[in-house]
């Protein structure tokens, strides 16, 4: 019904799709949790209330996006994940510490509140690092030697840093008065973590593989792949300068450092995605060797077709019924 | 401990907690649109007094099972690599299936259903109720087909030792589907009807007379008494359909070693593999057989009918098995007299006239539910052993190389923050039951008023 060679790579998509949404959805859900610490109880309150109708489906993209990887490649799913054994351990029990926090922190007795708002921050921080951690090792072809878990490590900082700012972004979008002057600050430090894990992953990607390099640095590619660091170097730079003049008088411009931060996200998710095509394990595994049978695949991606179009149309329809400015959360 | 055991101890863990909280989400969706609908049509305050009090367990359930829910698709390629190499072809699409129709419709209606209240129209608030239930019942679906599947597969052919699809019809609606489905979706209900039931007695001991207390406690006993005999007949059908399919299953459930007929239906006994036969055997003559058979003299297979000529032992454990089972049918016969008992009493002499000891009773039962449904599990799922895919796939088989200290590392922390969550969540459950209608505020937005 579809064509065998075309199906992997539909696939391959799709789970890029997967990652990169939840990397923008949830990362800016994790980032509020991240900054927990820095702000005040009524504070929380809010920020708290700006993801509460959404981060259950922001989380829902990763399920996807692990399940694209479990169905339609089988056998790199496997590779993958008992390579990452420890790290997988971590972030899932980060996954349970900041959900379930988020739910007993309104309903526990008042006194467990502060208990509660530390395990979602810990919850929050494990995930966060957890992932830029798997991240890292990915990049690094998922080899356990000293040189590339520190490598991971920094790429784990990194990117709960990246987190924390696009949390940041949020919450000037989402709030105003002293919490969104508050945000603005957040952003501030927070971009650095966003040019630090860029760029580290930018720089290390191709000198593990010759291959990536190759692809990167020879003529005439390099020229049509110029625009790719160029733009991201480009955006950083307004992001600098519009941080720096927010928030504006009449909350114009609110919504910059959040765009901003997903197109950086995008940018840096499509230079990954160029690098290591064709490989779903790097340099061992490539998405034709790794993929279910063609049957199989057909039949999830029918499925596929009619029910993502929806997935989508409703859950820009939770964001368009909770738009505007974050309010006080309540079942009635 | 070996990595195999400790794997599977692990997958057990994940497993037995996940499923506590779907199995009161899948039912309580239904309850809650109940109410919803209720209060649209009657405008009586107690029903809308009624969703929201059930809507913060739905909430924190929900948030519970997702998490949970999360770590379970995780464990397929951590620690069972072996399961999608060799079956991934089935049970990949059912598992996609059950991610996009259930998992982003629950989560995404989810948020507009708890806090959208006062900014969508009533209608679509409605709407959004019903589509988080019927989001949950589609994923009991899909797992639950993958799961029978496991138990009794079907549809498919093994090339080169991979499963590949052959007939997705017969695979969705495999042998044991239609039972186990039927089955579990009524233990949701139970597992809700003795929590409802459970809490509002609580409420009602401590002196809340909300008129929601009284209404919830009527519900609750009558949603159980009614469901209880279904759930009796569902999981006779379940059981014959397993002799069928998996006979060996049911002699460990009966606890019988030869095949033979006058089988007895064992109350008690110490089922010992290595002497294969039971000790302290108390049991009613020839009951097995009525059951399972109808007819006194019916033949039943026996565990030694299981074990190769080399002594291999090809049948699950026993006593596992065994006592799991007459856990959960003892549960099941305790719902029965309690909600049978109480909607008689409650037709003579109503909510007020419920003596004491029975509300504490009720009370004492409010995670009943739990109880039988794990046991139910137990009993299936360690039933299956060797097996993963009955004559498929064998658990051995399916394990991935882990270093044994790692999984156990991991055990040890997965096991700790469960039974940490597992009190607070029962805790703040009984909690939210003493503040009970303390916090109910009027009702305001224009997204609750009655649909008239």
């Amino acid at each position: 019904m579809f064509d065998p060679q075309a199906l992997p790579l539909i696939f391959a998509a799709l789970m890029g799709v997967s990652i990169l949404l939840y990397v923008v959805l949830d990362g800016f859900d994790l980032g509020v949790g991240l900054l927990f610490p820095f702000a005040e109880e009524a504070e929380r309150d809010r920020m708290i209330a700006s993801i509460g109708p959404f981060w259950d489906a922001n989380e829902t993209w990763l399920v996807l996006a692990i399940g694209i990887l479990l169905v339609a490649f089988p056998v790199a799913h496997g590779d993958i994940l008992t390579a990452l054994y420890l790290p997988v351990a971590v972030m899932l029990i980060g996954l349970i510490l900041r959900g379930v926090a988020f739910e007993f922190r309104a309903k526990a007795p008042l006194g467990h509140k502060r208990p509660w708002d530390v395990a979602f921050w810990a919850g929050s921080l494990m995930t966060a690092l957890a992932q830029g951690f798997m991240l890292g090792m990915y990049v690094m072809g998922l080899e356990w030697t000293w040189p590339k878990v520190a490598f991971a490590l920094l790429t784990a900082g990194a990117l709960a840093v990246a987190y924390s700012f696009i949390g940041a972004a949020w919450v000037i979008l989402k709030t105003d008065g002293a919490l969104q002057k508050k945000a603005v600050d957040w952003a501030q430090g927070g971009i650095w973590g966003m040019v630090l894990g860029m760029g580290a992953v930018s720089v290390a990607t191709p000198l593990v593989s010759e291959r990536i390099f190759d692809k990167w640095f020879r003529f005439p590619e390099i020229v049509a792949l110029a625009p790719l660091p160029l733009m991201s170097g480009l955006l950083v730079a307004l992001l600098w300068l519009a941080l720096r003049r927010l928030p504006t008088a009449n909350d114009s411009f609110a919504w910059f450092p959040f765009v901003g931060a997903v197109v950086l996200m995008v940018l840096g998710f499509f230079g990954m995605a160029y690098s290591f095509y064709p490989y779903i394990v790097p340099e061992q595994l490539t998405i034709w060797e790794a993929a279910a049978a063609t049957e199989s695949l057909s039949i999830i991606l029918v499925g596929t077709l009619v029910v993502l179009p929806m997935i989508l149309g409703y859950t820009v329809l939770a964001y368009v019924i909770f738009r505007g400015k974050a309010t006080k959360l309540s079942y009635d | 401990m070996d990595t195999l055991l400790l794997s599977r101890i692990q997958f057990a863990a994940n497993i037995s907690f996940h499923i506590l909280f779907p199995t009161i989400t899948i039912a309580l969706g239904w309850v809650l649109l109940f109410f919803k609908l209720r209060f649209n049509r009657t405008g009586e305050r107690k029903w809308m007094d009624l969703y929201l009090f059930w809507v913060k367990v739905f909430a924190l359930s929900f948030a519970l099972g997702v998490v949970s829910g999360i770590t379970m698709s995780f464990q397929f390629g951590t620690n069972w690599p072996g399961f999608m190499e060799t079956v991934g072809n089935v049970a990949g699409p059912l598992l996609a299936y059950e991610v996009l129709t259930a998992f982003f419709l629950e989560a995404v209606f989810l948020g507009i259903m708890l806090f959208g209240a006062s900014r969508v129209p009533g209608w679509l608030h409605t709407l959004a109720t019903f589509l988080v239930a019927f989001g949950t019942t589609m994923s009991a679906f899909w797992i639950l087909v993958l799961n029978s599947w496991m138990h009794t597969p079907v549809g498919h052919e093994v090339r080169d030792g991979v499963v590949f699809a052959v007939d997705w019809w017969a695979i969705i609606f495999n042998p044991s589907m239609p039972y186990r489905l039927s089955h579990m979706l009524l233990a949701s209900g139970l597992t809700v009807a003795f929590l409802i039931a459970g809490l509002s007695a609580y409420r009602w001991l401590r002196g809340d007379r909300a008129a929601e207390v009284a209404t919830g406690l009527r519900f609750g006993v009558i949603l159980g008494a009614v469901l209880i005999p279904i759930q009796i007949l569902a999981g006779d059908m379940h059981g014959l359909n397993t002799l069928e399919h998996q006979p060996a299953k049911v002699a460990a459930m009966e606890g019988n070693w030869e095949t033979q007929g006058n089988v007895p239906l064992l109350l008690f006994a110490l089922p010992d593999e290595e002497t294969r036969s039971n000790a302290f055997e108390i049991g009613i003559p020839s009951m097995a057989s009525v059951i399972l058979k109808h007819d006194p003299a019916g033949v039943v297979p026996g565990l030694n009918d299981f074990v190769a000529e080399d002594g291999t032992v090809l049948h699950p454990p026993v006593s596992p098995v065994f006592w799991s089972f007459r856990i959960m049918v003892g549960i099941g016969m305790l719902m029965l007299v309690a909600s049978w008992a109480g909607a008689w009493m409650l037709w003579r002499r109503g909510v007020e006239g419920l003596p004491k000891p029975y509300l504490w009773g009720l009370t004492g039962m409010s995670f009943a539910g739990w109880g039988a449904t794990l046991a139910g599990w137990y009993t299936t799922e360690i039933g299956r052993q060797p097996w993963l895919v009955h004559g498929v796939l064998t658990v051995q088989d399916a394990v991935g190389d882990i270093a044994s200290g790692m999984v156990l590392s991991t055990l040890i922390a997965y096991v700790a923050v469960y039974l940490a969550l597992l009190a607070a969540y029962v805790g703040v459950i009984f909690h939210l039951a003493r503040k009970g209608g303390r916090y109910s505020t009027p009702v305001a937005s224009p997204g609750m008023q009655p649909a008239e």
